[in-house]
């Protein structure tokens, strides 16, 4: 390696901090135009959704697993799962499926 | 309640709220740790990089470039598109924080912005609290840190059958953010399928398939959310009466001494 591992660290960690703190330092009054509102009401949804499938296929090694335990997860949410029992639910359907597919 | 109790609550109501996902870290920061020790980064890299980073897709990302041994503008160009979601996030929480609230605070609660503990922040009624923050980050952030020192350190002493199990755990959470809200809220549920469709979709089409991951959910994001605030603008004034109300009625609530047991919220 000829560049410094802790060198990339900090430029990572300056840039991800910069990120972060532009909006909450420079935005101080709140946005009254109806679609800016409607677009960062909406985003997480989107972002989260988009970061979950179809990564969460590629995530066990197997898809048809991480397919059926996205499946898994989804229905415990849509009847009122909070983060942490679907989290439970996906791992925990992975570990059985695992041991029997 | 007076200001200390308030701040107390939040406190408390953010230490619970950051306790699944300082497990969930736990096991994000170990499944890094993993990359960690595959491409020669020490375990003191690894936490050093976790505890800076805080960022789940912007560390990976970030990995593959030390891995190349590439130039450093390379690791912030590529640190940048990974995480540019938090500068969506930190625009929609910057709506949440009192216009009183000083920068040392606003410094702080920056940090903890991930897509986490925005979710878990973001839904709080009324402003937000910096010591829910506090809570939050103090509970979740270190787990991170020695979940990657660990999966560094030991990787792969581990069953693949549970490494596979832990690293869905994630996915689980987000699942469950999007898909509760999307049972109460017609476009919050387009939002999600219209999300996992277009992005399986652009993941198999030839011409964005060989694109990043992150920018594949920059692209997706910017599209998809111009897409449905047209289609669905938000009523947000009616969302912020709802809110302010349950506020009034929770306080009011909080003040009779025969309801102290009771969670309003």
């Amino acid at each position: 390696m000829t560049h410094n591992v802790y060198v990339y660290i900090v430029i990572a960690g300056l840039v991800t901090y910069l990120i972060r703190i532009l909006p909450l330092t420079l935005i101080r009054k709140p946005i009254k135009n109806k679609f800016i509102r409607s677009f960062l009401h909406y985003v997480p949804y989107v972002t989260l959704s988009v970061m979950t499938f179809p990564a969460i296929l590629y995530a066990t090694g197997s898809p048809l697993i991480g397919g059926l335990a996205m499946a898994a997860g989804v229905v415990s949410a849509w009847f009122g799962a909070n983060s942490f029992v679907c989290a439970v639910v996906c791992s925990g359907s992975v570990f059985l499926l695992g041991l029997f597919l | 309640m007076t200001e200390a109790e308030r701040h107390k609550k939040a406190f408390l109501s953010g230490v619970k709220g950051g306790i699944p996902i300082g497990l969930a870290y736990l096991v994000v920061g170990f499944t890094i740790g993993i990359t960690c020790r595959n491409i020669g980064v020490t375990p003191l890299q690894g936490a050093f990089l976790s505890i800076t980073s805080l960022a789940s897709a912007g560390e990976y990302a970030g990995l593959t470039v030390i891995a190349a041994d590439a130039a450093y503008a390379e690791i912030a160009l590529i640190t940048l598109i990974a995480s540019a979601r938090y500068l969506l996030m930190g625009c929609a929480l910057s709506q949440r924080l009192s216009p009183q609230m000083k920068f040392p605070w606003r410094f702080l609660i920056g940090y903890g912005i991930t897509d986490e503990i925005f979710a878990i922040s973001v839904v709080q009624p009324g402003w937000l609290d910096p010591f829910f923050s506090v809570g939050a980050i103090l509970v979740s952030a270190p787990l991170w840190m020695i979940g990657t020192a660990l999966g560094a350190i030991l990787g792969d002493v581990l069953p693949p059958l549970l490494l596979a199990a832990f690293s869905v755990a994630l996915y689980g959470m987000f699942i469950s953010i999007v898909v509760v809200p999307a049972r109460k809220e017609t476009a919050v549920l387009v939002c999600v399928l219209a999300g996992w469709i277009s992005s399986f979709a652009l993941s198999k089409w030839r011409l964005t398939a060989g694109l990043s991951e992150g920018t594949r959910t920059i692209l997706l994001t910017i599209v998809l959310g111009v897409a449905v605030s047209l289609l669905f603008p938000y009523d947000s004034e009616a969302e912020d009466a709802a809110l302010e109300a349950e506020i009034a009625r929770s306080e009011a609530k909080a003040a009779l001494p025969a309801e102290e047991g009771g969670d309003a919220r």
